[in-house]
C-alpha cells in the first residue's frame, strides 16, 4: 500500500498509468469503439483524401477509410506485437540471466559473451536483417524484436542475480538444503522481480516504436493491415495536402509509447530507492 | 594509462569475434539457401549450382568461416547488387555524411542538454523541472521516421524556410573532399554558398536524430548535478559566499558530468542506429540510407558489412568512454 501512495504522489506516472489503461480499453473493445468497423479493408474512393470534419474526425485516407477507426483498431496489433515481443523475450531473457547469475564459469562467460554480442548491434539493424532474411511478413517482425531484445532481460537478471547470490538468505537457504532451481525460481527471481517489470514496461513503449519502424519501412505489417506506421509510410506520397494522414497515426504511436515511458520511469522511482531521493 | 587502454582493448575482443560468429550465421545459416537468395528470384537451378560452387557454400561450415574471416580481414566484402560497386568503397564514401550528421546531432543534444538538465536541478521539484520530465521522457517517445514527416510538413512544404531532403542543393557542387564533411570541407575550400547550402540542409535532420539524445544528456545531467548540490562542499563554497552560478560552473558540473560522458558515448551507437531512419526521411546520402536500400533489396553483402561496420564502432566507442572516464577520474583506473 505503501507503494500505492507513493506510486499516487507521482503525477506523471499516474498519467502513464492512465494514459496506459485508456489504450488498453481501447484496443480490447475496438470494434464497438470504432466509428466505422468495416474500414479495416473496405475502400470508399469517392471520400478518399477528405480532411478532418464531424463525420471523420481524423479525416480519411489514401482509400477514403476513416483514419480515427483505423487508429482504434490499429492499437490491437501494436499491443498485441508489443505483448508477444516482450513476453517471450521475458521468458528466454530471464532463465539465462538467473542461470548466467548464479552459476559461475564457463556457462556463465558464454551466456553473457553472447548478450554482449547482441547488444551491440543496434536492434533497430539486427531486427531489419533479421527480418528480411527470414522474408518481411509481420511474422519475421515479431520474431525478430524478440530476438534482439532478450539480452535486456539478461543483463538486468544477471546483475540481480549476482548480487543476490551472496546475500545472507541465500546462505541460509543452501544450509539447509535447498534445491538449485528452489533457490533460483522461488527466491532469487521474485527478489529480482522489480527491475525486470520496469525494464517490461519500457520495453513494452519501445517496441512498439521500433515495430512502427519496421512496418513503416515495409518489413512488417502487409496493407490492408490498419498499423499505425504503415499508415505513416502509405500517407508520404500524398504530402504536405493531406497532412491528417501521417499526423494522427503519429500522435497515436506517440501517446501510446509515452504513457509506457512514463509507468515505466514512475516505477523505476519506487523501485529504486536511491532515485527517488532525487526526485 | 597505456596499461589502462591496451587492457581495454584486450577486453574488445571477444565481444569482436562473437560479432563474426553471428554475422556469419545471419548471412549463412538463417537464410534457408543463402545460394539462391544470392542468385536472386529469376535463378535458374544451375546458376544457383555455380554461385554455390563459386561462394564455397557448398564446403563445411568452419572452411566457410575461415574464408569469411579472410575476407573480413581483407575489408574484402564483394560488391554490392544494389550499387554494382565494391561495398567498401561505397561505405567510405558514404561515412562521412553520417558521421557529419551524428556528429552535429551530439553536438547540438549535449549543448542544449547539460545547460538544460542543469537549469532542471538547480530549480528542483519546482517548473523547469517538470517541463524538462514530460520533455525528457516525450524525447524518447516519439517516432523519428514521423517527428521527421512532420518537421518536412512544416518547415519544407507549408513555410518553405528549410531544404526538403538531400545533403546540398542540386546545381551546387560539392566543395572537394578533404574529410568529407561537407561544412568543413567548404570551409577549407572558402566556398560560403556551399557552406550555408549544407549548413541548411543538417538542421532538420540533425535535430530530429538529436532529440533522443538530447532527453537522455538532460536526465543524466539533471541527475548529477542534484547529487553533487547536496554534497557538503558545495554547502561549504556556499557559506563562503560563492554567488550560486558561479559556483555551479566552476565546481558543480565538473563533478557532475561523468555519468553524462558514459551516457554521451553509449549514445553514438544509438544514433548511428537512429540514422538508418533519418536518414532514409531525409535522403540522406550516408550510411543509414545505404543500409536500408541494402535490407529492402536483400543486399546481403552490404547487410554484413554494414553490421560489422556498426558493432565495431560501438565497441571503439565504448572503449574511448572509458577512457575518458580514466582520465577523468583516476580511481577507475587503478580498479583492474
Amino acid at each position: 500500500m505503501l507503494v500505492l501512495a507513493k506510486f499516487g504522489k507521482d503525477k506523471a506516472a499516474v498519467l502513464g498509468a492512465l494514459i496506459v489503461l485508456g489504450v488498453v480499453i481501447v484496443a480490447l473493445m475496438a470494434p464497438l469503439l470504432a466509428p466505422y468497423p468495416g474500414d479495416v479493408a473496405a475502400s470508399h474512393l469517392l471520400s478518399r483524401l477528405k480532411p478532418p470534419s464531424f463525420e471523420h474526425p481524423f479525416g480519411t485516407d489514401n482509400l477514403g477509410r476513416d483514419i480515427l477507426s483505423r487508429i482504434i483498431l490499429g492499437s490491437r496489433g501494436a499491443l498485441m506485437i508489443a505483448l508477444m515481443v516482450v513476453g517471450v523475450a521475458m521468458l528466454i531473457g530471464v532463465p539465462l540471466g538467473l542461470i548466467a547469475g548464479y552459476y559461475p564459469g564457463w556457462m556463465s562467460e558464454t551466456i553473457m559473451r553472447v548478450t554482449d554480442v547482441f547488444l551491440a548491434v543496434p536492434q533497430l539493424i539486427l531486427a531489419l536483417a533479421l527480418a528480411q532474411l527470414m522474408s518481411p511478413s509481420l511474422e519475421s517482425a515479431m520474431l525478430a524484436l524478440t530476438l534482439t531484445y532478450w539480452p535486456f532481460f539478461t543483463r538486468i537478471v544477471y546483475g540481480e542475480a549476482r548480487r543476490l547470490k551472496v546475500a545472507l538468505f541465500i546462505d541460509a537457504l543452501e544450509c539447509i538444503g535447498a534445491g538449485k532451481a528452489r533457490i533460483l525460481f522461488l527466491h532469487i527471481l521474485p527478489n529480482s522481480i522489480s527491475p525486470i517489470i520496469v525494464r517490461a514496461t519500457i520495453g513494452m513503449g519501445f517496441t512498439i516504436l521500433v515495430a512502427a519502424v519496421l512496418g513503416f519501412l515495409g518489413m512488417g505489417a502487409t496493407p490492408p493491415d490498419p498499423d499505425w506506421g504503415l499508415a505513416i509510410s502509405e500517407s508520404r506520397q500524398y504530402l504536405p495536402d493531406a497532412w491528417w494522414f501521417s499526423t494522427f497515426p503519429g500522435l497515436a504511436i506517440f501517446i501510446t509509447v509515452l504513457g509506457f515511458n512514463l509507468l515505466g520511469d514512475g516505477l523505476r522511482d519506487i523501485v529504486d530507492p536511491r532515485l527517488r531521493r532525487s526526485r | 594509462m597505456l596499461g589502462f587502454i591496451l587492457r581495454r582493448l584486450l577486453l574488445v575482443i571477444p565481444s569482436l569475434a562473437g560479432l563474426l560468429i553471428l554475422t556469419f550465421f545471419l548471412i549463412r545459416v538463417v537464410p534457408a539457401d543463402p545460394a539462391a537468395a544470392l542468385a536472386g528470384e529469376n535463378a535458374t537451378l544451375a546458376q544457383v549450382a555455380e554461385i554455390r560452387r563459386q561462394y564455397g557454400l557448398d564446403q563445411p561450415l568452419y572452411v566457410q568461416f575461415a574464408v569469411y574471416l579472410g575476407q573480413v580481414a581483407r575489408l574484402d566484402f564483394g560488391e554490392s547488387a544494389y550499387s554494382r560497386r565494391p561495398v567498401a568503397l561505397d561505405i567510405k564514401e558514404r561515412l562521412p555524411a553520417t558521421l557529419e550528421l551524428t556528429i552535429a546531432a551530439l553536438a547540438f543534444a549535449t549543448l542544449l542538454g547539460i545547460p538544460l538538465g542543469t537549469v532542471a536541478a538547480v530549480y528542483h521539484n519546482r517548473w523547469p523541472h517538470l517541463l524538462l520530465r514530460i520533455f525528457s521522457v516525450g524525447g524518447i517517445a516519439i517516432a523519428a521516421f514521423w517527428f521527421a514527416i512532420e518537421l518536412q510538413l512544416l518547415f519544407a512544404m507549408q513555410l518553405d524556410w528549410l531544404p526538403l531532403r538531400g545533403r546540398l542543393s542540386p546545381g551546387l557542387t560539392a566543395p572537394p573532399a578533404l574529410t568529407g564533411f561537407y561544412l568543413l570541407d567548404s570551409l577549407i575550400a572558402g566556398r560560403r554558398d556551399a557552406f550555408a547550402n549544407a549548413l541548411s540542409h543538417l538542421i532538420l535532420p540533425a535535430f530530429t536524430l538529436s532529440l533522443g539524445a538530447l532527453a537522455t544528456i538532460s536526465r543524466f545531467t539533471r541527475a548529477g548535478v542534484l547529487e553533487t548540490l547536496q554534497k557538503d562542499f558545495v554547502t561549504y563554497e556556499r557559506a563562503q559566499g560563492f554567488p550560486p552560478w558561479a559556483l555551479i560552473w566552476k565546481f558543480v558540473l565538473r563533478n557532475s558530468v561523468v555519468a553524462a560522458v558514459t551516457q554521451i558515448g553509449l549514445l553514438f551507437g544509438g544514433l548511428i542506429a537512429g540514422a538508418v531512419v533519418v536518414e532514409t526521411i531525409f535522403d540522406w546520402p550516408g550510411i543509414g540510407f545505404y543500409t536500408v536500400q541494402a535490407i529492402l533489396t536483400a543486399d546481403y553483402k552490404v547487410m554484413l558489412a554494414v553490421t560489422l561496420l556498426i558493432g565495431v564502432i560501438y565497441a571503439l566507442v565504448n572503449i574511448l568512454v572509458d577512457v575518458v572516464h580514466g582520465l577523468i577520474d583516476p580511481r577507475l583506473r587503478e580498479e583492474d
